[in-house]
């Protein structure tokens, strides 16, 4: 085996080895669990790097391993799995450190850390699988890893919340289980290429298709969390901040939208999605998402939830750009595939540390935490700004070249889904920062906790900084090689042959 | 013939192995230990001789059929052997912390017996010498559950007495019906000169009642739950893993070599008593608020799976069928041995009052979820092949709504698993004492539960070895 073939088993392996090892530390061993947890993510990293340049310089990255006669186990690095790689492995990192330091002291974190690590370990799976099956094995492999750290806290309502999420994933990949084998009986062949492998088939299969479409959608739609199969979500809320941090930014809800993008681009094409007419249906299924989510968003007091919804209506955006035909809508999804996560990541951590360190959970007891904690809602406010479209962040890149490709497409009401949207955004995270930032602060917080003249710990406050500054550096340097903006235009050429 | 060797010794040495564990009881455990690992190498070694040579048939003393005794070897035989060498293997190491000295000096003879007449049973080639190793099976099996002692298993081991018995008489009336009509009770003979008849409909009809008893497809599941849940943890397992899985290869065997091509019909039936016994298997399982009870109407669902097979009658949905048999053996009894576990720490296994044991058991929860996933066909897991096998063949034929059974039967099967899995994580409202699990029996059920995943990713070395002899593809096939 050359590295060119086990490069892919390595980037998965180095977080499934320190994950395993760490399932049998001794709680207490908390030093040797560190090193191993940071260890295994700046390895990822760093082969993830070596991936990226590797393949610059024609290294096709591709393992291969036989499961059923006829079917392989594909991990390949292609460009648009290196986009959701890199996404993940750099954000693994950070969150990492952010568990860290959420975690310490609270009872069971080898069974924690452990899991997190073959959360993510399927994350990295997902975005490297080659063909459809092994899509499905990792993306299932994902729903039963994230159970334990939803589930983590051992309450009554973190059961319910861990049942209510299994009922929606499991029957969605069921869903994905179905249309897989059913589209494999007829096509034969599940690898992903790049403008689809199915436009071959014959006017008589084409209902066929349109159905196994369906199934599809609907099997990653549950995870992308779209309407009507968006209930998990918000209710997954009770497991602690860095596992919500993790589900909505790069793990669960991402491997969703990535799904679908492959299932359009790389399974259907979207040129052969658009003959068969389901491209729109899937476009309005979006903009109906991103309206609902934050029209909900707005009516939620509790923090987290009003995060919640929120990412149902800004993964939507994802799905949005993927179903408008046309090169520079599909620019807007794949670069807000990178940008949604970065942002959103930045929010929840600061609700973490809103919790952890003055016991905030609710956004009517905010008044006047920007004083008392300055750092985490310099960073909030960046990344709700962001969430709002504003230049020059991460999201008013992805919102523009969203706005323009519906233009492109001729699907000019898409331009007043995405105004009427920012709108909504405004309305729910603007009397945050109102009231975070000039409103007084009351005379006590719920449950302070003293970290001296810090106003958090570090592991908690350096994360969402750095969060933030990528997003201001995601839309400030969008034009230099290698933005995530570069790199979704790169993708899209290969997928309009332009 | 070498390969024979290797055959005979896998019938004998458990037989040997019987023998000395009820002659010398105190030494019992290294002694089946030791039968244990023959057994297991011996079908290693069939397995080798098998892939070298192809299917293989051995006529003992030299007499050969229509007189003496013969044993045939194919794919077929070879997977269900390894099923129960790795189940086999598994369980008596599992058993070594399991039952105190009392109750081992009775379950290693009994075992060793179960374990030769499966052996025997996989390997015979004759309907008739089927019947006598099914026979011993049964009562072998009977004595194990009456092992727990108390009025609970008795009364088990009593009605599952009747039950096995009723279904060895149905099926000797069959055979006795073929042998009349054909002269003969080799399998090959009687595959080249059956036809049409009543005589033939009538022993296909009766053969299939005794052995669908056996096997307790839906209707005639209403003995096993009982049975099963009241049973020593390691006896549970080798009754769901094994013993209703031979009466199955049984009907398979004579399903593909024997019966009429127009059972058709019958075919179509029996897929709907599958169906329905997935689905009311599932739900059963779902209503339980004790945990072995729940796994054996499990069983109940998934035997129903393997009929799934007989309308579609593709090389792909007997592989499939055949899969499910090989990953549900393995899966079930990591989850007995997890339930084992379970029962052990606790001294109950009321669902609701698991109190957390996912912190005091980690590798026993750890068993249970791996082996559940499996049994709701997630990947990676033998039970994901199997389904995946299933599906195909299913949309293949044009027979979709077998695939809905499938994909309902999953869900339903997720549920229970993770009804389970929730409450583990969950305190119960009083404490309650416990003991500590002995280490052996933690890791022989997390050590099967790993072969139930392993199933899924080296899926292509069980399904070639299936191929040895062509097994499917005669009359199944068409």
């Amino acid at each position: 085996m050359s590295w060119d073939t086990g490069m892919p088993l390595l980037v998965l392996a180095s977080s499934l080895l320190p994950g395993l090892v760490i399932f049998f530390l001794p709680e207490e061993r908390i030093v040797t669990r560190t090193t191993l947890n940071l260890a295994g993510a700046t390895l990822k990293l760093a082969l993830v790097g070596v991936m990226i340049w590797g393949a610059l310089y024609g290294h096709h990255y591709e393992t291969r391993l036989p499961i059923l006669p006829g079917l392989d186990l594909v991990l390949r690095a292609d460009p648009l799995s290196i986009l959701f790689v890199a996404l993940s492995s750099i954000l693994w990192l950070v969150t990492t450190i952010y568990a860290i330091g959420y975690l310490e002291g609270s009872p069971n974190r080898s069974r924690f850390f452990g899991f997190f690590s073959l959360c993510v370990t399927a994350t990295v799976g997902v975005a490297l699988a080659g063909n459809l099956i092994t899509f499905l094995l990792f993306y299932e492999l994902l729903t039963l890893v994230t159970y334990p750290l939803i589930v983590h806290r051992g309450t009554e309502v973190a059961r319910r919340a861990g049942r209510t999420y299994l009922i929606y994933t499991i029957a969605g990949g069921t869903l994905l289980l179905l249309g897989t084998v059913w589209l494999y009986t007829l096509a034969g062949s599940l690898d992903f290429t790049a403008r689809g492998f199915l436009s071959g088939l014959g006017g008589a299969h084409h209902t066929a298709l349109v159905i196994i479409f369906v199934l599809l959608i609907g099997g990653l739609g549950v995870k992308a969390a779209l309407i009507p199969l968006h209930g998990w979500l918000p209710q997954a809320m009770v497991a602690p901040a860095p596992v919500s941090a993790l589900l909505h930014a790069v793990a669960v809800v991402k491997a969703g939208a990535f799904g679908i993008m492959r299932v359009v681009y790389d399974v259907y094409g979207i040129q052969f999605a658009a003959t068969l007419g389901v491209t729109l249906p899937l476009a309005i299924v979006a903009a109906v998402t991103i309206i609902y989510g934050s029209m909900r968003a707005l009516f939620q007091d509790d923090l987290k939830r009003r995060l919640a919804f929120s990412t149902v209506s800004q993964v939507a955006y994802i799905v949005l750009g993927i179903a408008i035909v046309g090169p520079v809508a599909t620019i807007g999804g794949l670069v807000h595939l990178v940008h949604q996560g970065v942002m959103k990541i930045t929010l929840f951590f600061c609700a973490g540390n809103l919790a952890e360190t003055l016991g905030i959970h609710k956004v009517s007891e905010m008044n006047g935490v920007g004083r008392r904690m300055p750092w985490t809602m310099a960073a909030f406010t960046i990344g709700t700004f962001g969430m709002i479209g504003a230049p020059p962040l991460a999201g008013f890149i992805s919102k523009w070249y969203l706005g323009v490709g519906a233009l492109d497409g001729g699907q000019g009401w898409v331009v007043f889904i995405l105004a009427g949207s920012s709108l909504l955004n405004a309305g729910y995270f603007l009397p945050i920062l109102y009231a975070a930032w000039f409103k007084a602060p009351p005379d006590s917080w719920p449950a302070e906790r003293s970290f001296g003249r810090r106003e958090t710990a570090w592991a908690l406050l350096a994360p969402p900084v750095v969060t933030a500054l990528l997003t201001l550096a995601a839309g400030l340097l969008a034009s230099a090689p290698f933005s995530p903006l570069q790199w979704a235009r790169f993708i899209t050429t290969l997928e309009y042959a332009l | 013939m070498p390969w024979l060797h290797w055959g005979v010794i896998a019938i004998v040495l458990p037989l040997a192995g019987a023998m000395s564990c009820f002659l010398w009881p105190r030494r019992a455990i290294p002694l089946g230990l030791v039968t244990a690992l023959g057994i297991v190498t011996c079908v290693a070694g069939l397995g080798w001789q098998l892939v070298e040579q192809g299917a293989q048939r051995y006529a003992v003393g030299g007499w050969g059929a229509p007189l003496g005794i013969d044993l045939y070897a194919d794919g077929l035989s070879l997977l269900m052997l390894m099923a129960t060498a790795a189940v086999g293997l598994g369980v008596s190491i599992y058993s070594i912390g399991y039952f105190n000295r009392e109750k081992a000096r009775y379950f290693w003879p009994l075992w060793m017996f179960l374990w030769a007449a499966l052996n025997a049973l996989f390997l015979s080639a004759d309907i008739f010498n089927l019947y006598v190793t099914l026979e011993l099976l049964g009562l072998a099996a009977v004595a194990l559950v009456a092992l727990a002692g108390g009025a609970e298993a008795l009364t088990g081991a009593m009605r599952y007495l009747l039950v096995s018995l009723l279904g060895s008489l149905f099926y000797l009336l069959g055979v006795a019906l073929l042998y009349h009509s054909f002269g003969s009770v080799d399998i090959a003979i009687l595959a080249a000169r059956v036809e049409s008849s009543p005589a033939v409909w009538a022993a296909v009809g009766l053969i299939s009642a005794g052995l669908l008893l056996k096997t307790a497809l839906f209707p005639l599941h209403f003995w096993l739950p009982s049975t099963h849940a009241s049973a020593p943890a390691p006896v549970s397992a080798l009754l769901s893993a094994l013993v209703v899985k031979a009466s199955f290869y049984i009907l398979l065997r004579l399903w593909l070599e024997i019966f009429p091509p127009t059972s058709a019909v019958l075919g179509q039936l029996l897929a709907l008593l599958g169906a329905t016994a997935v689905l009311w298997g599932g739900l059963q399982a779902l209503r339980q608020t004790r945990l072995k009870m729940l796994i054996a109407y499990s069983t109940v669902a998934q035997l129903g799976y393997l009929f799934l097979a007989f309308p579609l009658a593709s090389i792909t949905g007997w592989t499939g069928a055949l899969y499910m048999l090989l990953s549900h053996a393995v899966a079930k009894t990591a989850i007995f041995m997890a339930a084992g576990n379970i029962l052990y720490f606790g001294g109950h296994d009321r669902i609701a009052d698991l109190d957390r044991v996912v912190q005091r058991l980690p590798l026993t929860v750890t068993a249970f979820a791996l082996a559940g996933a499996s049994i709701m066909g997630l990947p990676p897991s033998g039970g994901f092949i199997a389904k995946w096998l299933l599906l195909e063949a299913a949309i293949r034929s044009g027979q979709w709504w077998w695939g809905g059974i499938l994909i309902l039967g999953g869900l339903l099967s997720a549920a229970w698993v993770f009804k389970v899995v929730g409450y583990a994580f969950t305190r119960s409202r009083a404490p309650h004492e416990s003991r500590a699990v002995p280490v052996g029996m933690e890791w022989s059920a997390l050590a099967m539960s790993m072969v139930a995943i392993l199933l899924g990713l080296f899926a292509s070395w069980p399904l070639a070895l299936m191929e040895i002899g062509l097994p499917f593809g005669g009359k199944g096939a068409e």
